[in-house]
This record gives C-alpha cells, sequence and structure tokens, in this order.
C-alpha cells in the first residue's frame, strides 16, 4: 500500500457480506466506456445468435420488446472496484432467446455496437443468470449505460454485461474479448477476484 | 531519464484561488524539475487501501504547485479542496507529458487559450517567461463564467511587458466590461499573427477554441491542446 | 455528447512507468484509416478498465494499455509505426 492520505475516504468497503474482496460501494452509477457512445436507431436495431453451425437466430426491437420479459434486482461489481448493490432491471431472459437454438458450443463471444466484445462460457448466459436488458431503474435504459439494450449478467465482472449489445456468436472454443486480450481474465467471477489473466 | 515511480508529496502552503478552487504547494524531496505545462499523476490512498488516482497540470515554473477546483459529486478535488492540511502526505508520478509544453528557449511568439480551469499550465507558460525574463510576446485570452470563477486574478491584472491578457466572460461580465458576456468567438482570438497556440479546457471548449484558430488561419500543426474531462475532476 | 474523452497528454504518465522516452511525443500511423499525428493527439478514454486510446480521424482503437498490480498490458496493433525523437545517437 502506498502513503495514506489522512483524512481520504473515497468510497468504503463498509462490511456488507454482498461485497467481494476488494470492492468498495458506490450509490451513483459510473459510467465506464472504451469508445464514442453509439447511437442506434431502434428501426434499425437488431440481436442475433450465431450458432457454431452457421445458423443465424434474429430479433428486431419490436420482437425484442413483445417476448416475456423479468425484472431482476441485482448486485453488480465491476472490476474497477466499485460495487453497486440492489439495481433493477428489465429484460429478457437469455434462456427465452436460447429456447429455439440448437448448439454444442461450449462458448460465447459477446459482440456490441461500436466493436466492443467480451468472451464468457455459454453455461453462464443460461439457467436464470443472465438478461438483455432495456430499462434500468423504471426508465427506458440510457444510451450511456448501454442503452437500447445491453447484456446483464450480473454474477461476473461487469465488463462482461456488455452495453449495446448486438448479438452472440457460439464458440467451440473461448475467444477472448476487448478487455481480456489486454489482460482481464477470460471469466471474472468477482468473488474469486479473477480480475486480471492469471488470477 | 529513468522510467517514474510515485514519490511521496507533504503540503506546506495552499492559496485560495476561488470559492471553490486552491492551489497546493507540495514539498517532493528529490523533484526533478519541470517543463511549463506538464502534469503530474496523483494518487491518494484511503486507510482501508482504497486508491483514487488523478492527473494535475503543474502550475508553477518550479516545484510541485497544483491548482485545483472542487467538483461538487468528486472523490478526489473535494478531498484535495477542503480536507487536505498543511503536513498531510500524497503521491505524486511526474513530471510528465512531453507534448503540451513551452520551452523558454523558443523564440516564436505564443498564443494561449485557456477555459475555465484549463488556465493552470498555461499559467504555468506565463510564469516560466517571467522567471526566464523572455522576451518572447505572449498573449492569452481566458474564457471563463464570471468574475469570480477567474484564477490568479491579481496576478494577471499586475503590468508584465510584452504580455497581453485578455478575459471573456461568457455568463457574466463585470461591470464596466465592454464586451458582453457570450461564448468565445474568432473575434476574441484574433486578429494575430503566426504563433505558437496553446489551447487547454474542457473537452467542448478545446474543440471549438481550436476550430477557431484553424478558421483565423492558424497552422494546425503549431495549435497543441490539451483536454481535460473524467478523470481531470 | 463526445465530451467523454481526453487525448493522449493523459497516456504520459502510464507510459513513463513503463518506457524510458516519452512516447507521448511520438508520431504514429494509424493502422485503420492512416492519418499520422503525435500520440499525445489521441483521444483517450480513460473511465474504464483500462486506457483506449482512438485516432481523431476514424475513431478506431490505436493503442490500449492496461495496467495490473505487477503487470501491464500494451496493445499496439492499431498503430503502424511509431516514431519516437530521441537524443542523437553517440550524443
Amino acid at each position: 500500500m502506498g502513503i495514506i492520505s489522512r483524512g481520504f475516504q473515497g468510497r468504503r468497503r463498509g462490511d456488507d457480506e454482498r461485497l467481494p474482496p476488494g470492492q468498495y460501494l458506490t450509490e451513483d452509477f459510473p459510467v465506464l466506456s472504451a469508445g464514442p457512445t453509439p447511437r442506434v436507431p431502434l428501426d434499425r436495431w437488431e440481436f442475433t445468435i450465431d450458432t457454431e453451425g452457421g445458423q443465424v437466430h434474429r430479433w428486431n426491437w419490436q420482437e425484442l420488446r413483445a417476448l416475456p420479459s423479468e425484472t431482476p434486482t441485482v448486485d453488480i461489481h465491476c472490476v474497477t472496484t466499485w460495487s453497486k448493490l440492489d439495481t433493477r432491471w428489465q429484460g429478457v431472459s437469455l434462456d427465452v432467446l436460447f429456447e429455439d437454438v440448437e448448439t454444442a458450443a461450449e462458448y460465447a463471444l459477446v459482440h456490441s455496437y461500436g466493436g466492443y466484445t467480451t468472451n464468457l462460457p455459454l453455461e453462464d448466459l443460461l439457467d436464470g443468470k443472465a438478461w438483455i436488458a432495456y430499462r434500468y431503474d423504471g426508465e427506458e435504459l440510457e444510451p450511456r449505460h448501454g442503452g437500447p439494450a445491453r447484456l446483464l449478467v450480473p454474477h461476473l465482472y461487469f465488463w462482461k454485461s456488455a452495453k449495446w449489445v448486438r448479438g452472440i456468436r457460439l464458440l467451440n472454443e473461448d475467444w477472448p474479448g476487448f478487455w481480456e486480450t489486454a489482460g482481464y481474465h477470460d471469466y471474472g467471477d468477482p468473488w474469486r477476484e479473477q480480475r486480471y489473466e492469471g488470477d | 531519464m529513468a522510467r517514474l515511480t510515485w514519490r511521496p508529496a507533504r503540503l506546506v502552503k495552499v492559496r485560495e484561488e476561488t470559492a471553490s478552487a486552491r492551489t497546493l504547494v507540495f514539498d517532493v524531496p528529490g523533484w526533478p524539475g519541470h517543463l511549463p505545462g506538464q502534469h503530474v499523476d496523483v494518487r491518494l490512498t484511503a486507510d482501508d487501501g482504497y486508491t483514487a488516482r488523478r492527473s494535475y497540470s503543474l502550475a508553477g515554473p518550479d516545484g510541485v504547485e497544483l491548482t485545483v477546483q472542487r467538483v461538487d459529486d468528486g472523490e478526489v478535488s473535494p478531498y484535495l479542496t477542503e480536507v487536505m492540511r498543511p503536513g498531510d502526505e500524497l503521491e505524486v508520478r511526474g513530471p510528465v507529458g512531453g507534448w503540451f509544453v513551452w520551452r523558454p528557449a523558443n523564440p516564436a511568439p505564443v498564443l494561449l487559450v485557456a477555459g475555465g480551469a484549463g488556465v493552470v499550465p498555461l499559467m504555468a507558460m506565463l510564469r516560466a517567461r517571467r522567471a526566464s525574463r523572455s522576451a518572447t510576446p505572449f498573449r492569452l485570452v481566458y474564457s471563463v463564467r464570471s468574475p469570480e470563477q477567474l484564477y490568479y486574478a491579481d496576478e494577471l491584472a499586475a503590468p508584465d511587458p510584452g504580455v497581453d491578457v485578455s478575459v471573456v466572460y461568457t455568463r457574466t461580465a463585470p461591470d464596466g466590461e465592454a464586451r458582453p458576456a457570450g461564448r468565445l468567438t474568432a473575434a476574441d482570438l484574433g486578429p494575430s499573427g503566426e504563433a505558437d497556440c496553446y489551447v487547454c479546457g474542457p473537452t467542448g471548449f478545446v474543440e471549438a477554441a481550436a476550430g477557431l484558430l484553424l478558421e483565423l488561419g492558424h497552422d494546425p500543426a503549431r495549435v497543441r491542446t490539451e483536454r481535460f474531462g473524467p478523470t481531470g475532476e | 455528447m463526445s465530451a467523454d474523452y481526453l487525448d493522449g497528454n493523459a497516456l504520459a504518465g502510464p507510459f513513463a512507468e513503463i518506457f524510458a522516452a516519452d512516447v507521448t511525443v511520438a508520431v504514429g500511423r494509424c493502422a485503420s484509416c492512416g492519418l499520422t499525428g503525435p500520440v499525445a493527439g489521441l483521444r483517450v478514454y480513460a473511465q474504464a478498465p483500462g486506457l483506449v486510446a482512438r485516432c481523431p480521424g476514424c475513431e478506431e482503437v490505436v493503442l490500449r494499455l492496461v495496467r495490473g498490480p505487477d503487470a501491464a498490458w500494451l496493445d499496439l496493433r492499431g498503430t503502424i509505426s511509431l516514431r519516437i525523437p530521441l537524443p542523437g545517437a553517440g550524443a
């Protein structure tokens, strides 16, 4: 640890059992971004799932919004060490979107408008663990927080919850995404503090 | 030149600049000196291990002197402007940045364009000019919301031969000010001959001011910019 | 709405920890659109898990830098080359 600055508090660690190791509580919702915010007109928006066999499943905005949605309240953990508890979302469970998808792939590469990518095992997207979220805290999801729609996969560090999500490519082998090719962990479990490659 | 590491810095003196900004003077053993326009990275560590890092421009020609504007919902600037007392410590890494610098040996006329707190590295250039007894013509155009926001007001008002200072008020002009309040225009920056231009301020200001300089015919290769934004807090 | 980036001057500190020469004064060429300019003129997105520097012409990623606790990762694949000014040889 470096020199301690007397009286500097920054964010608090607290002793909440819901806070993973090395994380600090925040009340606001910091905006993290690796590039300019893409503006995606809803009439041109689409979400796709591409299987390892070359099949493409496609939803436009109306089709996505017509699907049954859920309203998860979850804790989110950013690798830059802030955590935010009890965030309220609305979106479509990936289980719904994968209902008619035939696949034996083990890995998923999520890609976004603007070019961002992130990888994770397919099983981490299923069984009620992930959503395509389009509302946050009772409002349509703002572009700076990933609107019109973002992936929400709260049990992993938040960089896996790709903003401006555009689709998922299913792969037989793990293919590292934007941050995973620059030192960040392929899986990113906050409770095991898997921040960097090798953690 | 060796790779840089963090050095301890002890606050020795504080000067209030405005109601929400102050200058902090640090003692940094082994400080190697710097060029005006360079900055330092500052690291704060809380007693529970939490750390935060920010970059600040050096305000003076010698030593580590920073002018910090308080950002109300910020995490670092409220500490630096309200909590930190002489004797307290933080860590600095620097000086860094060799692009946005003025070298006293350069005889070319200089045009400085500041937006708000962006005046800090430009002030370091003005002070370095004075300290080096340079005769290079300098012009500073300083855009600020209202008279209460002006940094270094007395120093800028004092006569400094060869230096022309004009303040552009964007919201509220003081009594007797001929120019009505309003955003920076080409007329505020001209007419001016060839000059090395340094523009510093928030991103939107820098884009606008650099655009005006190009409109006025300044050579893009001689317009250097420094934006501060999310981490400039 | 584009006030979310800094310029390449913000890379000076993180680079100074890795290299002895000041990389921000180096002139590079964007691998995507071919624009040349100083590293100091790139657009840097710093509110992120790492630093992402993009070309001011085409907004493609030119370089990325991630600082871990005991290592740094540097990705330069968006850069064709960097011309780094150095003191004269034998000086």
